[in-house]
C-alpha cells in the first residue's frame, strides 16, 4: 500500500517535471524562436502588415476589413454605407467584447445563422434590396441576377479585406458618379486591383477594399 | 477558369504535395521511434524528468504514464487559467471562470481544443504560448506515442526495426527455460512522448510558423494597440504568437485558434496559398503515419493498404462536399446566388469545402469558413465525418490507432464470414483482443448518443440554441460528437459558455479521448506477448484492395448503423428539406 502511494507520486512528480521542462521548450523558446526570426526578416508582416494612405497616415491593415460608413445620425442604431467609398461585405457575425471590458476589441466571428433560418433570410433580402439600390445610377441600373452571393453574405471572420470582382464592378458606375469620375478611370483602379487566383488556380480571384479605396482616395487628391 | 476546376485543381496540388511527403515523412518517423541514440537535449529533458528512457514498459506502465502526465496537463491548464488575472504578461485580462477553465483545460489536454470562449478578449499571451500552445505539442506527442505503443505491439517480435534494447531483450527467440523473457513489452512513454516534440513536431511546426509569417499571419507579443482607420477614428488590435501557435495547431491536429474565427481570421490564415498550405499541415501527419506503421511492422504494402482506406474515405467525402456547396440548396443560399456565407472571399467554396472536410476528418477542428452556415447536407458531412471515429485519416497518432482497431473488426468480421479464427498481421485476433477494440468502438457512440439526448431532454440546454428546428439540434448533436471525438470544431451558434456544456462536453472530451487509449494500450499489450503465427493460404491478404474494400465497408456500416436515427433528425432533415 505505501508503495503504491509512493510510486503513484513519483510518477506524478515525472509528469509534473516533464510538463515543466517541454513548457519551456515549446512554451518559451520556440515562440520566442519564432518571433524572433519573424520580426528580425518579416517585420512588416509579423506586425500585422499595417498600410498608409497617400498622406502617410495609417489607415488599417490590408489583411483586415473596415467599414465605410457615415457617422450616426442623432437617433439612428445601425449607420448607413458611405456610397463615396466602395462597400466591402456584410458583417453580421461582427462583435464586441463582453469580457475585459476596458477595451473595445472586436471580435471576430461569423453568424452561424443556417440557410433556412429566419434571419439570415431576412438580411440577405434586405441586403440584396440595397446594393440594387445604391449602385442603381442614373444611366445604369443594376438587377438583382446581377448581385454577386459575396455581397449580401457575412464572411466567416467578419474581417474579409476582399470582395469579388463581381461585386467590385457593379459598384463602379455608383463611385464614379459619386465621386464626379467617369466609369472608365474607376474601372481602371478596380482592374488594377483585382488579384486573380494565386499561381493560377489557388483561391479566387479577389478585389482588397482598403487598397482600392486608398488609391480612389489618392486618385481624387490628385484632382 | 470556373470555380469549380480551380476547387478541383486545389485538390490535386493537395495531394501531389501530400504524395511527395509521403515516404519521407513516415520513414522518417519510423526510424525516430527505432533509434537506439538519445539526442544531447533530449537527453538534458530526461534528466529533468527524472526518468529513464531506456526502461521498457509493459502495458500498464504505459498507460499510467500517459493518464498521469495527462493528468498533470489538466490541472496545469486549469490553474494557469484560475491564475491569469494576476499573472504577467496577460494584457490585464481577468482570471477564467471554474467551469470554462475546466472545459478548456480538458479541451487542450486531450487534444481537441474545442473553444467555449472568444480568443482574442479573453485569453492573454502567458496562457495562449505557455499554456494552450503547449498542451498543442503534448498532447498530439501523446497521440502517437499510443500509437506507436499499438503498432509494436504487432510488430513484435518479428520486425527488424525496433526501437533501442529491444533488439537485445526480445528479438530472436524468446524463450528461455520455457517462459517468455521480457515479452510485451511496448517501449518507453518518455521517450517515445519526447521524441514526438523534438524530432518531428518542432521542426516541422518551426518552418511552418516562418511560411505562414512570410504570408502575413503575425507573430509579435503587443499589447492591445490603437490602430488608424480609412474612415476616422482607430481599432483596437491584439497582437499574439498566432504564426507559431497556428503553424502547431495544424501541424498536431489541435485546432484551437487565438482568435475567435480561428483559421477565417486574416492574421491566422492571410492568403489563398497559405489556405491550402494549412490543410497539407493537417493532413501530412497522419497520412504519412502509415508509411511508418508499414516499416515498423516490416511491410510497407500493409502500410499502403491502410492509406488506401483513408484516402478513399477522404477523397469521397470531399467530392460530396464540393458538390453540396456548390450546388448551395438552402433558401438563404438561394436567394444569395451561392453558398458563401461564413466563407472568405480569398478562399472560395471550394477550398473551403476541402478544409472542412480536412478538419472533421482529422481530429483538428480549426475551421476557414464556418460548418454552421454550410447546406444541410454539408453540416452532415461534417458531422458524419467526425462520427467515424477521425480516422481518415484522423489525428496524429489517434487516427493511426483508431483505423487499425476498425481493421481488427474487419477481420473479425472476415473471419466469421468463413468460419475461421481471424489475424492481423501475424496476430491471432481472439476472444480477449476483439473485446478491447469492441469496447473501443462503443464508447464515443455512447458519450455522443447519451448526452445528446440528455441535452434534448432538459428544459435549459435548448436555450444555448441560435437556430430551431431540425438546425438546432445538429447544433447539440455536433457538439458532443465534436467533443467525444476530439475535435474541437462547432455548429458555433449553439452558445456553449454554460455551467451545462463546460462540464458536460469537458468530461465528454476527457472520456472519449482517455478510455479509448485504455483498450489500445491493452491491445498493444495483448499482441505483444503474442508469438506471430505463420501466413498460410487460409490467411485474409490484408495488404490487398479487397481487404480495404472491406475496411471501407466494414466503418461506413458501423457508422452508419449507430448514427443514422440521429443524423436523419439533424443535418439529412435539413438537407432533404431544401
Amino acid at each position: 500500500m505505501k508503495n503504491t502511494v509512493i510510486n503513484t507520486a513519483r510518477l506524478f512528480g515525472a509528469g509534473l517535471r516533464a510538463l515543466l521542462v517541454l513548457t519551456l521548450v515549446t512554451g518559451v523558446l520556440y515562440p520566442l524562436v519564432v518571433t524572433g526570426f519573424a520580426q528580425a526578416l518579416f517585420n512588416d508582416k509579423a506586425n500585422g502588415s499595417e498600410i498608409k494612405d497617400h498622406t502617410g497616415r495609417v489607415v488599417g491593415s490590408s489583411l483586415i476589413g473596415q467599414s465605410y460608413n457615415l457617422p450616426l445620425k442623432e437617433g439612428q442604431e445601425t449607420p448607413e454605407p458611405d456610397l463615396k467609398w466602395f462597400q466591402g461585405r456584410p458583417q453580421n457575425g461582427l462583435g464586441t467584447n463582453s469580457v475585459n471590458t476596458q477595451y473595445k476589441l472586436i471580435l471576430s466571428g461569423a453568424t452561424n445563422r443556417s440557410a433556412d433560418n429566419a434571419d439570415l433570410i431576412d438580411w440577405v433580402k434586405a441586403a440584396k434590396a440595397a446594393v440594387v439600390k445604391d449602385n442603381s445610377t442614373a444611366d445604369h441600373k443594376v438587377k438583382p441576377s446581377e448581385v454577386p452571393a459575396d455581397a449580401v453574405t457575412s464572411s466567416g471572420s467578419g474581417l474579409d479585406p476582399d470582395i469579388s470582382p463581381a461585386y467590385a464592378d457593379l459598384q463602379v458606375h455608383r463611385v464614379a458618379e459619386q465621386n464626379g469620375l467617369s466609369a472608365d478611370q474607376v474601372q481602371k483602379l478596380v482592374d488594377d486591383h483585382t488579384e486573380s487566383r494565386t499561381l493560377g488556380f489557388i483561391g479566387e480571384p479577389r478585389v482588397n477594399v482598403l487598397e482600392l479605396n486608398i488609391a480612389l482616395k489618392g486618385l481624387l487628391a490628385k484632382g | 477558369m470556373g470555380p469549380v476546376l480551380a476547387g478541383v485543381l486545389q485538390l490535386l496540388a493537395l495531394i501531389a504535395a501530400l504524395a511527395l511527403a509521403y515516404r519521407p515523412l513516415g520513414t522518417y518517423m519510423a526510424k525516430v521511434y527505432s533509434a537506439d541514440q538519445h539526442w544531447r537535449v533530449e537527453k538534458w529533458i530526461y534528466k529533468g524528468i527524472g526518468a529513464n528512457p531506456d526502461t521498457e514498459m509493459r502495458w500498464p506502465a504505459y498507460l499510467r504514464g500517459v493518464l498521469a502526465f495527462s493528468a498533470v496537463g489538466v490541472l496545469f491548464l486549469y490553474l494557469l487559467q484560475r491564475l491569469q488575472g494576476v499573472l504577467p504578461g496577460s494584457l490585464g485580462f481577468s482570471s477564467i471562470d471554474a467551469d470554462q477553465a475546466f472545459n478548456t483545460a480538458a479541451s487542450f489536454v486531450t487534444n481537441t481544443n474545442w473553444q467555449s470562449y472568444y480568443g482574442e478578449q479573453a485569453m492573454g499571451h502567458v496562457v495562449q504560448v505557455g499554456g494552450l500552445a503547449v498542451q498543442n505539442f503534448v498532447s498530439a506527442a501523446v497521440g502517437m506515442a499510443v500509437a506507436v505503443a499499438l503498432v509494436r505491439g504487432f510488430a513484435l517480435p518479428h520486425s527488424r526495426l525496433l526501437p533501442h534494447s529491444r533488439l537485445r531483450s526480445s528479438g530472436g527467440t524468446p524463450m528461455s527455460g520455457g517462459t517468455p523473457i521480457r515479452s510485451g513489452e511496448l517501449g518507453n512513454f518518455w521517450s517515445d512522448m519526447v521524441r514526438g516534440v523534438t524530432r518531428i513536431l518542432l521542426p516541422l511546426a518551426f518552418v511552418a510558423a516562418i511560411v505562414l509569417v512570410a504570408c502575413g499571419a503575425i507573430q509579435n507579443f503587443s499589447g492591445i494597440h490603437e490602430v488608424g482607420q480609412f474612415m476616422g477614428g482607430s481599432q483596437q488590435w491584439n497582437g499574439g504568437a498566432v504564426a507559431s501557435t497556428e503553424a502547431i495547431k495544424e501541424v498536431g491536429t489541435n485546432g484551437g485558434g487565438i482568435f475567435n474565427a480561428n483559421s477565417a481570421h486574416p492574421f491566422e490564415n492571410p492568403t489563398p496559398f497559405t489556405n491550402l498550405f494549412e490543410i497539407f499541415l493537417l493532413l501530412v501527419i497522419p497520412f504519412a503515419l502509415t508509411r511508418t506503421f508499414g516499416v515498423m511492422v516490416g511491410s510497407v504494402k500493409q502500410g499502403y493498404a491502410i492509406l488506401a482506406t483513408m484516402a478513399t474515405i477522404w477523397l469521397g467525402f470531399t467530392a460530396l462536399m464540393m458538390w453540396t456547396e456548390f450546388a448551395h440548396h438552402g433558401p438563404a443560399f438561394e436567394i444569395a446566388g451561392g453558398a458563401m456565407e461564413g466563407k472568405e472571399n480569398r478562399f472560395g467554396v471550394g477550398a473551403s469545402s476541402i478544409f472542412a472536410v480536412a478538419t472533421t476528418l482529422t481530429s483538428t477542428g480549426a475551421v476557414d469558413s464556418f460548418h454552421s452556415s454550410f447546406t444541410g447536407l454539408g453540416g452532415g458531412i461534417t458531422m458524419l465525418g467526425m462520427q467515424l471515429g477521425e480516422i481518415a485519416p484522423g489525428g496524429v497518432g489517434s487516427g493511426l490507432y483508431g483505423m487499425l482497431i476498425m481493421a481488427i473488426i474487419a477481420v473479425f468480421i472476415a473471419g466469421l464470414m468463413v468460419g475461421r479464427t481471424p489475424e492481423y498481421l501475424g496476430k491471432k485476433i481472439g476472444t480477449r483482443e476483439i473485446k478491447f477494440a469492441a469496447c473501443y468502438i462503443l464508447i464515443t457512440p455512447a458519450l455522443v448518443l447519451v448526452l445528446t439526448a440528455a441535452a434534448m431532454a432538459l428544459p435549459t440546454p435548448g436555450n444555448s440554441m441560435t437556430n430551431s428546428g431540425a438546425h438546432g439540434f445538429s447544433e447539440i448533436l455536433y457538439a458532443y460528437t465534436s467533443a467525444s471525438n476530439n475535435n474541437g470544431s462547432a455548429f458555433a451558434g449553439l452558445n456553449a459558455d454554460t455551467q451545462w456544456f463546460n462540464s458536460t462536453l469537458g468530461i465528454a472530451m476527457l472520456l472519449g479521448r482517455f478510455l479509448p487509449m485504455v483498450f489500445v494500450l491493452a491491445l498493444a499489450g495483448s499482441l505483444a506477448e503474442q508469438k506471430p503465427v505463420p501466413a498460410t493460404a487460409g490467411t485474409l491478404r490484408t495488404e490487398k484492395p479487397l481487404f480495404t474494400g472491406l475496411l471501407v465497408g466494414a466503418i461506413l456500416i458501423i457508422t452508419g448503423l449507430t448514427y443514422f436515427p440521429s443524423l436523419a433528425l439533424g443535418p439529412l432533415a435539413e438537407g432533404l428539406a431544401s
